[in-house]
């Protein structure tokens, strides 16, 4: 028994990401990508019975999904808030397909929104991260993920290059993507090490940047998938694990859980990772990317630095990776950041790749993750011929 | 002295015996008297096989450095200086985020180090480490 084939991702609204704010609102914001993604899926409101959402940092709440969706005038067979920090997105898709296998519902909106006001405006950690990390300035994720990349460079060699690659190739994609943030000159690697250093051995361009937005896909089964407007994209795989909140004391530094949640939807689908002919990889740090190939697959362990270095990751390479830019060159519109994964994904197999196409891209796979390196969603998604 | 504005430790009174004994500048871990494992950060139950039989015991206060950074800019406006942030691998075991008390340009992964106690406040001392060779 699993989901495989259960379900398929049929619409998709995204905003180009807004580096102030403005005057919107993260309701707002979802409002617009919910009627952008219905419209994409060539649904009525009135099909909408399924609801997953992140709770927006900029205007958080209790009891949150039912007060989005009565701002949105949803009435709903199931909803909830998926809270697995940037994995939340790919952890929806999942979900919406359990919930439609299950006979819940039968058409999900899985949607995300937030803004930028400069600053942390997480809310407060629990008790025990304020106790034994904030008082040695563990706070943010950037410190965690420069302690993985001085790890890693010390157990395989990996080089600031190798990860200054994963940016410079990203980049180049995003030149292709009209909604990426940063989309208007390409970068080196030289322009990557010597941008600022923030955390040793993590330079500027190797680090998201927030700003704001919003993000929602449509996932329903096969009867409404018929009359949708796209070729469905089809969920084959999915898998997720989490063995850690704090870096310091997860299993290993450079092996993270995705292996888990990698093997598991690989396994779900019947499938291996040089059946896939495009990857999104969470990627809120270069590093994070080189730590994801390895572990979900695509290279051995180790090796994703020269891995890297030695593939074209751009959407004409050898090798397409986060052809919409990635977070990196996309933006971190909050949690949105990481449905650019899942969209990308998925207008990529519908076809709608514009500029950026993958030719002949049929599989992919999709990594989402939490935290630092903690959460971990692994999703194998297919357009059947 | 000026006053210390980084965020201070908030003991519970599962924790509250690791702070104290920082305070007298003894390393305390808890160690599970069924697996015998060596916990870190304080719990109520073993985290590995879950036994309700945690003690006290005094750690020697040595480790390696695991892995490190040097944040030049920090996330928080409490921390304005660079300093060096490390998960410290312990000789019992468990790993600890704490500051390596050093040179930046002297820290490397699996550096030897000993335990430093930082009396922050007159109430509060934070547990950190030197490199094991140092004056400091």
């Amino acid at each position: 028994m699993s989901i495989k084939g259960k379900a398929a991702a049929i619409g998709v609204g995204e905003l180009k990401p807004l580096k102030e704010p403005g005057d919107h609102t993260a309701l707002g914001l979802m409002a617009e990508v919910t009627a952008e993604a219905i419209a994409d899926a060539g649904l009525d409101k009135k099909d909408i019975d399924g609801f997953l959402v992140g709770v927006p940092f900029s205007d958080p709440g209790f009891i949150y999904p039912a007060s989005a969706a009565e701002v949105l005038g949803l009435h709903l067979k199931m909803l909830n808030q998926v809270d697995i920090g940037g994995a939340s997105p790919a952890g929806m898709i999942w979900r919406a397909a359990a919930a439609i296998d299950a006979g819940m519902c039968n058409a999900v909106l899985c949607l995300v929104a937030d803004l930028n006001r400069g600053g942390d405006q997480r809310p407060p950690t629990v008790s025990v991260m304020r106790e034994f990390e904030a008082p040695y300035g563990n706070i943010g994720a950037n410190c965690g993920y420069a302690m993985i990349a001085h790890r890693h460079m010390f157990e395989y060699g990996t080089k600031p290059e190798h990860m200054a690659k994963v940016a410079v190739d990203q980049r180049a994609n995003a030149l292709k993507n009209p909604l990426a943030t940063f989309n208007d000159k390409p970068l080196t690697i030289s322009d990557v090490l010597n941008s600022r250093m923030i955390v040793d051995p993590l330079h500027l361009f190797e680090i998201v940047s927030p700003v704001s937005g919003g993000a929602a896909v449509i996932v329903a089964s096969p009867e409404i998938a018929k009359r949708a407007k796209h070729p469905p994209i089809w969920l084959l795989g999915a898998g997720e694990y989490c063995n850690h909140s704090s870096i310091t004391y997860a299993p290993s530094l450079t092996e993270s859980p995705i292996k888990i949640a990698a093997d598991s939807a690989f396994k779900m689908a019947g499938l291996k990772p040089a059946d896939m002919q495009l990857v999104c990889p969470y990627d809120c740090y270069t590093i994070t990317v080189i730590v994801t190939l390895e572990d979900a697959g695509f290279c051995k362990k180790g090796q994703g630095g020269a891995f890297v270095a030695e593939h074209d990751l751009t959407y004409k390479g050898d090798f397409p990776c986060n052809t919409h830019g990635g977070q990196l060159s996309f933006g971190q519109p909050g949690l949105a950041g990481g449905m650019s994964h899942v969209t990308e994904m998925i207008r990529q197999l519908m076809g709608g790749g514009g500029e950026r196409q993958v030719k002949n891209a049929a599989l992919g796979y999709v990594n989402g993750n939490g935290g630092i390196m903690s959460e971990q969603v692994g999703l194998v998604m297919e357009r059947r011929s | 002295m000026s006053e210390y504005t980084k965020p201070l430790p908030k003991p519970s009174p599962t924790s509250r015996p690791f702070w104290e004994a920082a305070r007298r500048h003894e390393l305390m871990l808890q160690r599970c008297g069924a697996c015998g494992q060596f916990v870190y950060y304080p719990r109520d139950r073993c985290p590995y096989c879950f036994a309700d039989d945690l003690n006290w015991e005094r750690a020697s206060g040595l480790g390696k450095v695991y892995s490190y950074t040097v944040v030049y800019r920090a996330s928080s406006r409490h921390f304005m200086d660079p300093y060096v942030l490390a998960i410290v691998e312990l000789d019992e075991g468990p790993k600890m985020t704490t500051n390596i008390v050093a040179d930046p340009k002297q820290v490397h992964v699996d550096m030897p180090v000993t335990v430093y106690f930082d009396d922050v406040t007159p109430d509060r001392t934070l547990v950190k480490f030197k490199p094991a060779q140092s004056t400091y």
